[in-house]
């Protein structure tokens, strides 16, 4: 069976039909676009036919690019990589091209057959680039389906002509969000948007009739037609100047510079806007094989669209565990965490526990929803209905007893031993035996929480992220003792509530609180150095770090930082190798400027809580050194402080697949994303050097700079993360 | 080598650069024609005695394209037989054409060029010619394309100017450039723009403010703020360059910046042997020339390096230097200097400069080089020398001596 198919109706108008054989979605590989080309071929040959309908045999249209394929592309042109891409490029714009031009006349633009496409439902990508070329885009009424261009969140950008005729679509403005931020659209909003052209109920008999009546006129597209303008204008017209100006400033200054698809695709958009379609066309090509070329795009790809896949598909899940989806589930602590665990547990339609000592807390805890869902129905994201029905999934009450026929527990208490200790110790007196219990703790040890448990095989730390609702990414924690059920339970539970989730093992701190605190501890140490803090933070911004390492401090709360900081120094005794950094810490902490919520910390911050530049009272205490690093020395203190914690955990066994390691620093805690995460930076670096520079690091910076063995022995040989970690 | 002398230096009054200024009716031709025709007239400069005209000009577009020089020459009572052409190096344009002539003569390249420059701003306007500086993102995202007025913001941040501080320069220029009318002190250069029936059109420089006080111009807005800190954000991309600085101060205004205005100026250089062939008398004589490239993100600080260099090549020290003038493209790039060279504000733009009586880009150059000249004269004083800082990070600098 064919990816395409192709029918002919006794109207004369010809369906191609897109069903790729055993897959649940529709995505494209270049053997089907020639299929699809000789489909094309047939139609504008057989006087019979008077035009066509693309569309899928699927639920939804199309997902996009086999961007397995795209990522493997580089390596099946030979010894010359960039003209194999470029090539087979060039061939996908002059097949769609021919779609666009549907054998009309070039110069009278007459004679052409109408080809429209039919959406059921999603369309992605590639999914949406062939549509784009198709003379009219008719969408059924499905408003779970997803519309857009988002290849740019892979660290590439549309590059089947999407660039090219979105822009002259809709001008760069108006383009913008769909290619810069690769939003997507249910059917009705891409219809406003100018994405698409109609929704309906009955989109194939529109897409009929709207063929029958098509005249010459009708199928030309605007940049086809004679005194075609650029919408917005373009860049040397006096519309277009300002805006072409202000358009790279403020997307490198979004960026911050660390994306270079991003810059690609600037440069795309500039100098297509310039020349004709089909030049433009080339010049798209052009960029697109350069960032195909970049290793940032396929460690991207595959860190942020293959590996998180997987893991999100159970990957790592164990074998021979039947399904152990969520029911019920209990949440002890109706707190932050609590209660946004409750949230998007019972938005996934999930029936929710919410247990605090007493009521009107867990009552807090659930108003937590009502005002989030609430907003949700003021920013027309959710129906009254779907308010109503969540809300109704949570139940909040101080009494334990109702924790009885939940099938997972979570307790989210505060973050001390003791206090988990306890909770444990109440609910497991009412919990069913085959209750999985989990810890949201982010630092503390899980075999020892789960001695407060009768089963520790059934105990398991589940760690979200703060926020809960917004975040994506969940660390769950085997204990010593957890047995397979339980990381069972906790991946369905992640996959029902549409998370990520990576597993480890239990040491200080798991995985990501052991990359994220010495991140942090490394900002707080060069501001010791006297080095300028707005160095720091722009350093970690450029590297595309959503926070710098200071203004992070000052978000999480330097309270908190002072704590772990005092607990870690009780735990490790004499190697404690963070005096520095304490001292610094202890004493923010004694000038009672706890952080953002405190509205005082490294920062200062006006009443409405917006950061307004460093506090003085830094400098004063830390002058500024007339010896400053060098700004990629700063840099890279910063990635390798994290690397290096990712290469030990993997050492340790704390990491068991790298595809976690890597996954789970991007979506964890947003490191540098254009990298494809720390693992991923070392073999972009190559590892010899990599081990090079850590040596040179640790020469001027200190032993935490200390190249690993295994890094060291990887760096000999020459080998990469991804050759020797392989999945 | 050859030496290079001035024999005569002219510039039309300046004109605000609106669609009310004096010179909005007047073409930026016939602004150029007459600087072109009052020198030939004023020397006597018949047939091919003159080699070139060396034109500065800023934004050569529509009625400015089309080497603007040559179509001046031939529309102006210059012999045919001279050529003419357009040069550009923005803001210092009129001053490089004075250096590339020095230069020409001192090879052999002929011993007589006619050079400066025109910017008719009300009629052509600035940025008007676009440029991929500003929009090729190939460039720009990768070399932190800012507008001057950040740049100039960011070296007020990084150097510590405060706004008072540049209001007050702003103040000086304005009652500098007064006195400086009320003595007559340019009098010697200015030519009065006449239309084509002889009638005066624009005699005084229209710009000035006598008025101007630190009260007034505290009254005024942040010019570069919303840009820089609002849409589209210029200041986090001159951040990223300058990552030290944590946030930008935004001192500059309409009124401690340099006035959009039109206007031309000439000047005729010559070797001894010119002037002497024509019965001229050398007024001083151009002691050395240079140009540097600078970082383009801050990229107003030229006329540091280039002082710094032009004192090296001609083996001056700061001291030596009687008078300066430093275009008031902002007050910070005035202030700057002054801290660098650790000069007195009594030896820079004693008549006012560019903040007072406006800067009419492409001839700039060569008006400050001529009030300097004249200065010079009327002080009695011997060495002088001009600088301005340019766009996309460069600078020049000439140095004269009185003979």
């Amino acid at each position: 069976m064919a990816d395409f198919s192709l029918k002919i109706d006794p109207d004369r108008i010809a369906t191609i039909i897109w069903d790729c054989p055993q897959k649940p979605f529709n995505i494209l590989n270049f053997e089907a676009i020639k299929l699809l080309d000789s489909l094309i071929d047939k139609i504008l040959l057989d006087e019979n036919i008077i035009g066509a309908v693309i569309t899928s045999a699927k639920p939804d249209f199309a997902a996009g690019m086999d961007l397995k394929v795209l990522a493997d592309l580089k390596k099946l042109n030979g010894d010359n990589p960039a003209k194999g891409l470029f090539e087979g490029f060039m061939q996908m714009h002059s097949i769609m091209r021919k779609i666009e031009r549907a054998g009309m006349d070039p110069k009278t633009n007459k004679g052409g057959k109408p080809i429209v496409t039919v959406l059921p439902g999603t369309a992605l990508g590639i999914g949406l680039e062939i549509p784009l070329c198709t003379h009219r885009i008719f969408a059924a009424n499905n408003d779970k389906a997803k519309i857009g261009l988002p290849e740019i969140k892979v660290g590439i950008f549309p590059g089947a002509g999407g660039t090219t005729r979105l822009v002259r679509k809709l001008g760069i403005f108006g383009a913008s969000e769909f290619l810069l931020e690769g939003k997507t659209l249910d059917p009705m909003r891409a219809k406003s948007a100018g994405l698409i052209d109609e929704v309906s109920a009955t989109p194939m008999a529109d897409a009929k009739a709207w063929i029958m009546a098509a005249s010459d006129p009708d199928i030309v597209k605007p940049w086809d037609q004679k005194g075609y303008k650029l919408p917005g204008g373009a860049p040397y017209t006096p519309s277009g100047f300002m805006t072409f100006v202000g358009a790279s400033a403020m997307v490198n200054g979004k960026t911050m510079g660390a994306y270079p698809a991003t810059k690609a695709l600037m440069s795309a958009v500039y100098e297509g806007s310039l020349v004709p379609f089909d030049t433009a066309l080339r010049i798209e090509a052009r960029w697109f094989t350069n960032i195909v070329m970049n290793p940032s795009s396929s460690a991207m790809i595959r860190s942020l669209f293959i590996s998180k896949g997987a893991l999100e598909k159970g990957a790592v899940r164990p074998k021979n565990v039947p399904d152990q989806s969520v029911r019920i589930i209990g949440i002890l602590g109706a707190g932050m965490m609590g209660a946004g665990i409750a949230l998007v547990a019972a938005q996934a339609g999930i029936e929710v526990v919410l247990v605090d000592q007493d009521q009107n807390s867990a009552n807090k805890g659930k108003e937590y929803s009502e005002k989030y869902l609430t907003d949700g129905i003021k920013r027309g994201k959710i129906s009254e209905k779907i308010r109503e029905k969540t809300l109704n999934r949570i139940i909040a009450t101080d009494d334990y007893t109702k924790l009885a026929d939940a099938d997972l527990v979570i307790e989210a208490v505060f973050e001390d031993t003791k206090v988990k200790s306890d909770v444990t110790k109440a609910a497991v007196e009412v919990i069913h035996k085959d209750c999985i219990f989990a810890s949201n703790t982010s630092t503390l040890p899980i075999s020892e929480l789960a001695k407060a448990s009768k089963h520790p095989e059934n105990y398991i730390g589940i760690h979200f992220f703060s926020p809960v609702e917004k975040m994506l990414l969940v660390e769950i924690i085997k204990g010593e003792k957890t047995e397979s059920r339980a990381v069972a339970k906790a991946l369905d539970f992640v996959r029902q509530i549409k998370k990520t989730p990576i597993v480890v093992n239990d040491a200080r701190f798991f995985y990501a609180n052991r990359c994220i605190i010495p991140y942090l501890n490394e900002g707080l140490r060069m501001i010791t150095e006297g080095i300028p803090p707005s160095i720091i933070e722009s350093a970690a911004k450029q590297l595309g770090f959503p926070l710098g390492p200071i203004q992070l401090v000052d978000e999480t709360s330097i309270e908190l930082g002072a704590k772990i900081a005092r607990a870690t120094k009780a735990a490790m005794g004499a190697l404690y190798p963070n005096e520095q950094i304490d001292k610094i810490l202890f004493w923010m902490e004694q000038e009672g400027r706890l952080g953002r919520k405190a509205g005082a910390g490294f920062f200062n911050y006006n009443e409405k809580g917006k950061r307004e530049g460093f506090w003085k009272g830094l400098e004063e205490k830390y002058p500024l050194s007339t010896t400053i690093p060098t700004f990629e020395d700063v840099q890279h203190r910063l990635m390798f402080i994290q690397a290096l914690e990712a290469v030990r955990a993997l050492e340790e066994g704390v990491l068991m697949d790298i595809r976690e390691g890597d996954v789970g620093a991007i979506l964890g805690w947003g490191f540098a994303p254009w990298s494809g995460g720390p693992l991923s930076w070392l073999d972009i670096l190559g590892t010899p050097y990599a081990a090079e520079r850590c040596q040179a690091l640790y020469e001027t910076y200190g032993p935490r700079f200390e190249c690993p063995p295994l890094l060291a022995d990887m760096g000999k040989n020459n080998e990469a993360f991804y050759e020797r970690f392989s999945p | 080598m050859k030496e290079v002398f001035i024999y005569d230096a002219v510039r039309t009054p300046r004109g605000k650069g609106r669609k009310d200024g004096s010179l909005h009716e007047v073409t930026a031709l016939a602004l150029s024609t007459t600087i072109l025709n009052n020198i030939r007239e004023r020397n006597d400069l018949d047939g091919n005695a003159v080699e070139d005209v060396i034109w500065g000009n800023v934004t050569q577009i529509g009625e400015q394209g089309a080497c603007l020089a040559r179509t001046a020459v031939l529309a102006s009572e210059l012999d045919e037989s001279i050529p003419g052409i357009s040069i550009n190096r923005f803001c210092a344009s009129g001053l490089e054409a004075v250096n590339l002539a020095t230069n020409q003569i001192r090879g052999g390249a002929g011993n007589c060029y006619i050079a400066g420059g025109v910017e008719s701003m009300s009629r052509v306007p600035m940025s008007s010619d676009g440029g991929a500086v500003a929009v090729d993102p190939s460039f720009t995202m990768n070399n932190y394309f800012v507008p001057q007025g950040i740049s100039a913001d960011l070296i007020a941040t990084k150097y510590g100017f405060s706004r008072d501080h540049a209001d007050e320069l702003a103040v000086e220029s304005q009652k500098r450039a007064n006195i400086a009318w009320n003595e007559s002190r340019f009098s010697r250069s200015i030519v009065p723009v006449k239309d084509v029936n002889g009638l005066t059109i624009l005699e005084h420089d229209e710009y000035i403010r006598p008025d101007t006080d630190m009260q007034k111009l505290g009254a005024l807005k942040a010019a570069f703020q919303d840009i820089g800190e609002g849409m589209p954000g210029f200041d986090k991309v001159a951040l990223m360059k300058y990552p030290e600085i944590d946030k930008i101060n935004h001192i500059h205004h309409a009124g401690n910046s340099s006035g959009i205005v039109d206007g031309a100026a000439g000047i005729l250089i010559g070797d001894q042997e010119f002037g002497k062939a024509l019965g001229l008398n050398p007024r001083a004589k151009i002691r050395a020339t240079c140009k540097v490239g600078t970082e383009p993100t801050i990229m107003l600080t030229g006329p540091v390096p280039a002082t710094n260099k032009i004192l090296s090549d001609s083996g001056l020290k700061v001291n030596d230097i009687d008078l300066f003038e430093v275009n008031e493209a902002f007050a910070s790039i005035v202030l700057m200097f002054e801290k660098a060279f650790k000069i007195n504000h009594d030896k820079v733009n004693v008549n006012g400069g560019s903040i007072a009586m406006g800067h009419p880009l492409g001839a700039t150059g060569a008006m400050i080089l001529g009030t300097l000249l004249d200065e010079l004269e009327r002080q009695d004083k011997t060495m002088g020398l001009a600088t301005l800082c340019v766009a996309s990070g460069m600078g020049a600098a000439t140095i004269i001596e009185r003979v």
